[in-house]
């Protein structure tokens, strides 16, 4: 009964860590995109609306794989 | 101007003796919550589960008229096929009671004494939302292709002005660049494609609506689409990539084969997992920062949570219709390489 206890506790911190790991990732993951895309404009304002949109579709997907992190997680917190 | 500085004052300071009785409110008072559960306290994972997965009922709000039961089929050997609606799994204090042999546990249905599970082909709540959207889809673009016609030649009017320049950038800036001088023969794919994948996930995003397009079956569907067209359409330059990859030296062509081959399975794989997570992980948050409300039980986390679930819904406009485009872009990008001639740059 203890035991049980403990690997439920043990599960919910590993999922609270994974999840506050995949934030990181996703963190700087996305703020090395934004800071690249504020440099190109800063240099070229012209292409500021190509960077703006291409910076957008990039962040989505590096946003999905922290998510992917995230959902599971919380599937392991849950389940 | 002495007279505007003082009216503008005036309602400033005004608003600020408002926010200042609101959040001397909040400490004595807590927020009128609903219990979700039985033994009297709130479980926010089953609040959150509950409203991202499928289910043989549609629950919009408390109260008899507020579920819709959903017809339920299912097919054995020993039973044969049954046709009933779910509400005759629910007593009145909505415990889950077998009935004529069936057994319902997790929206799972089985035989009763038996645990394998049937075959189940109920009009579910995915199922219900997926010819709500298939409908929205067909009443739109029957009405634009109509318009298209009357039009032709001028100047689009109406629904068809809202349509067509979305689909006039897809053509141009995703489906044509990718796939080449052969791009009309996929462009209905690619265009049922994005808008199904974009209404289905805006559409979700509806207080009370379903997760359509967050159910893996949905997205491994989609994803399988795309996988039987890009290989039953590879030429023979796309076998020859895959299976004998030109300027690999012998020894290591095998491993070069293996992991060719892991790869056609990947990209699909990819394509499923992606739509799935990025939409059902929205739902997830926002659920849980609404959850946050009757955790604290307090008015002013009401009242900062619902700012932030407001700032986040908008977010999740902005993510569905990105998800949705690069769903598309990716699969034409993975068409047009299927499809593309040899090169001589090898």
């Amino acid at each position: 009964m203890l035991l049980s206890l403990l690997l439920e506790g043990f599960a919910v911190m590993g999922a609270g860590i994974g999840a506050g790991l995949a934030a990181i990732g996703a963190g700087i993951g996305i703020g090395k995109i934004g800071g690249s895309a504020m440099e190109a404009m800063a240099r070229q304002p012209e292409a500021s609306g190509k960077i703006q949109s291409g910076m957008l579709i990039i962040a989505a997907l590096i946003e999905v794989i922290a998510l992917f992190g995230a959902v599971i997680c919380l599937l392991i917190a849950i389940a | 101007m002495v007279i505007n500085k003082a009216k503008g004052f005036v309602r400033f300071f005004s608003l600020a003796v408002l926010f200042v009785t609101f959040f001397l409110i909040s400490a004595h008072q807590p927020a009128l919550a609903e219990d979700t559960e039985e033994d009297g306290k709130f479980n926010p994972s089953e609040l959150i589960m509950h409203h991202v997965v499928d289910d043989h009922k549609w629950h919009f709000f408390d109260g008899h008229f507020g579920t819709l039961h959903l017809p339920i089929i299912v097919y054995s050997k020993t039973k044969g096929l049954d046709v009933f609606s779910s509400s005759n799994f629910y007593d009145e204090h909505h415990h889950t009671v077998d009935y004529n042999g069936y057994h319902l546990e997790h929206n799972k249905i089985s035989l009763v004494g038996d645990e394998t599970s049937v075959y189940d082909f109920s009009i579910s709540k995915t199922v219900l939302m997926l010819f709500i959207v298939s409908l929205v889809l067909i009443l739109i673009f029957t009405a634009v292709a109509k318009a298209a016609k009357r039009n032709k030649g001028k100047a689009p009017k109406g629904i068809q002005s809202a349509i067509e320049p979305i689909v006039i950038y897809l053509r141009d800036e995703v489906i044509k660049p990718n796939i080449g001088p052969n791009y009309e023969k996929y462009l209905p794919y690619l265009l049922s494609l994005f808008f199904f994948i974009w209404i289905g996930n805006l559409l979700g995003l509806l207080p009370g609506a379903a997760n359509l397009t967050g159910n893996i079956s949905i997205t491994l569907v989609l994803a399988v689409f795309t996988f039987l067209i890009v290989n039953f359409n590879g030429n023979k330059n796309y076998w020859k990539h895959i299976f004998a990859t030109p300027g690999v030296p012998a020894p290591i062509l095998p491993m070069i084969v293996l992991v060719e081959i892991i790869g056609v399975f990947t990209k699909p794989f990819a394509l499923m997992i992606r739509l799935f997570v990025a939409i059902t992980a929205g739902h997830v948050v926002i659920l849980s920062l609404i959850a946050l409300i009757f955790i604290f039980q307090s008015w002013s986390v009401g009242f900062g949570s619902t700012l932030v679930v407001v700032f986040i819904n908008l977010i999740e406009l902005l993510v569905a219709t990105i998800q949705a485009y690069v769903f598309t872009m990716f699969s034409a990008l993975y068409i047009g390489l299927a499809i593309e001639e040899h090169h001589d740059d090898h």
